[in-house]
């Protein structure tokens, strides 16, 4: 059950300000605020912490669900194994690889991802940037594999700066459009990174 | 409004709805134009003087705007029955010290009941008809020149969240009190084409009807745009008041981001501000002497960027 902050009635700044009071002491959290403004400021804010972020606009009142991004449990660091903090998966290009043939890349990029669903370990965060965005908008060929890895709760960051770049802002069809504030604490507050 | 009073019908009026500046000016001779403006808000800082005072040098920004000097000004106050006599005094006593500092005079006003304070001026002010700045002058080639820093309305919004450094609410309110009279007089004699006062809609908002009136395209420098001291981290937190968004809804498809802008940093420019700077266009020859006379006059400036030809805005 997440955590339920009740900011309807409050104007900006409260909601922001009650989500991250809650932040604090929780990991799963609903925040109910009147309108879009409200909802679209804690979300940024929530983003920005690397938290995973929902809205559902209802007409009565905006949700705003956030939920931590998943970390070892803390009696988990001390032992030796897998580093503590998330395990990110960094995806700089359209292809898997460097090499000759750009056919030959795109065909491992689709088998990695399409393994990946496959296998039991998963990245806790997916982050795409550079020709790496093209993978997140409409017509990517990893597309569905991408749209389940995000509903078994893997989070898939795309660089906005990117795709701003591409002018591929409008097309993007799974995951959350960051920008690279959020993308370095990630990176840097990983466990591993894993670029391809 | 504008069907039931044409611009045609009065020609002393020169500055009207259809033009829609930051207050409208009448001729009443070949020497002397009126313009008439008036503004007022809620509470934006705890103390009652401090607030009377941003209220009044808010209210007064227009008519600097235009290129005038104030002349009178009159009281808007609503105040709840419960509030005490002291703090009511104190808020008409900073208005009216601020009309003091304008050189004008304040001369009434009228008070009413309501739940929530709230405070500002009807305010009237003198400019010569021929030397009127408004917002429709700007032409390819000018510089762009801002008169105070940013981040006044992210500084309030976390003080209202009582999240606010002391000092970033001191530089903000230090900002707010000061008047735009002595930058604006320097703009008149140092001659610019086109002036306005950066409030409500923002510096993207109020940037846009420079470039619209002027029809001209405005390029804001992001690194050249001073922002008072913790604006940016306020921004980065995401403490936005609502008008952030209303105004990025409204002026965001007349403005193109350099993509390496973040949207912190959109909405920072995007964030109304209260008793603002004045932004304006210049001639780029005078670029020196409008710095020298500005430092001259121990009056902030900086260059935030240039008017080129085309429309709407565009921050790199």
């Amino acid at each position: 059950m997440p955590r339920i902050v009740q900011a309807r009635g409050l104007p900006c700044p409260q909601p922001v300000l009650l989500t991250k009071k809650a932040m604090q002491e929780a990991d799963d959290i609903l925040t109910i605020v009147d309108g879009p403004d409200q909802a679209e400021n804690v979300a940024r804010m929530a983003r920005q912490a690397g938290w995973q972020v929902e809205v559902d606009g209802k007409e009565e009142a905006v949700y705003v669900r956030i939920t931590r991004p998943q970390r070892l449990p803390q009696g988990q660091k001390e032992e030796p194994g897998p580093p503590a903090g998330p395990l990110v998966l960094v995806v700089p290009g359209e292809t898997m690889g460097r090499g000759e043939s750009t056919e030959l890349g795109q065909v491992l990029i689709r088998s990695f991802f399409h393994t990946l669903l496959e296998t039991e370990r998963r990245p806790d965060v997916i982050v795409f940037y550079n020709t790496g965005v093209r993978l997140v908008v409409e017509g990517s060929p990893i597309l569905e594999d991408l749209r389940a890895l995000s509903e078994q709760g893997v989070q898939i960051l795309a660089c906005g700066t990117c795709l701003g770049y591409f002018d591929l802002k409008d097309r993007v069809a799974v995951g959350t459009v960051s920008n690279m504030y959020t993308i370095s604490e990630t990176l840097l507050g990983a466990g591993r990174v894993v670029s391809l | 409004m504008r069907d039931r009073f044409r611009a045609a019908d009065f020609p002393d009026l020169l500055v009207g709805l259809e033009t829609s500046d930051d207050a409208a000016v009448y001729r009443v001779s070949d020497e002397v134009a009126v313009i008439q403006t008036l503004d007022f808000f809620t509470p934006i800082v705890d103390d009652p003087y401090t607030f009377g005072a941003v209220a009044a040098a808010n209210a007064m920004s227009d008519v600097y705007a235009m290129g005038g000097e104030v002349v009178l000004a009159l009281n808007i106050c609503a105040f709840p029955t419960d509030l005490p006599l002291e703090v009511t005094q104190a808020i008409l006593r900073g208005g009216a010290d601020k009309v003091a500092e304008a050189g004008g005079v304040l001369v009434g006003g009228h008070t009413i009941e309501d739940k929530e304070p709230k405070y500002g001026l009807a305010v009237m002010g003198f400019v010569h008809p021929r030397r009127i700045l408004t917002k429709a002058g700007a032409r390819p080639g000018d510089i762009l020149v801002l008169t105070k820093p940013l981040g006044v309305g992210l500084i309030t919004t976390a003080l209202k969240g009582q999240v606010a450094e002391p000092a970033h609410v001191a530089a903000a309110v230090e900002s707010m009190l000061r008047l735009n009279r002595t930058a604006a007089r320097l703009a008149q004699e140092i001659g610019v084409n086109a002036c306005t006062d950066i409030t409500g809609f923002a510096l993207l908002g109020h940037g846009y009807e420079v470039a619209e009136k002027s029809d001209v395209r405005l390029r804001f420098h992001l690194e050249a745009l001073p922002l008072l001291p913790g604006a940016r981290g306020y921004a980065e937190e995401s403490l936005f008041p609502g008008g952030s968004c209303r105004n990025r809804d409204a002026y965001r498809k007349h403005v193109e981001f350099a993509p390496y802008i973040t949207e912190e940093e959109q909405m920072l420019l995007f964030t109304p501000e209260t008793s603002g700077g004045l932004l304006l266009s210049v001639p780029a020859e005078r670029r020196e002497e409008l710095l020298s006379r500005f430092t001259a006059s121990d009056e902030p400036a900086w260059v935030v960027g240039e008017v080129l030809k085309g429309n709407g805005i565009e921050v790199v």
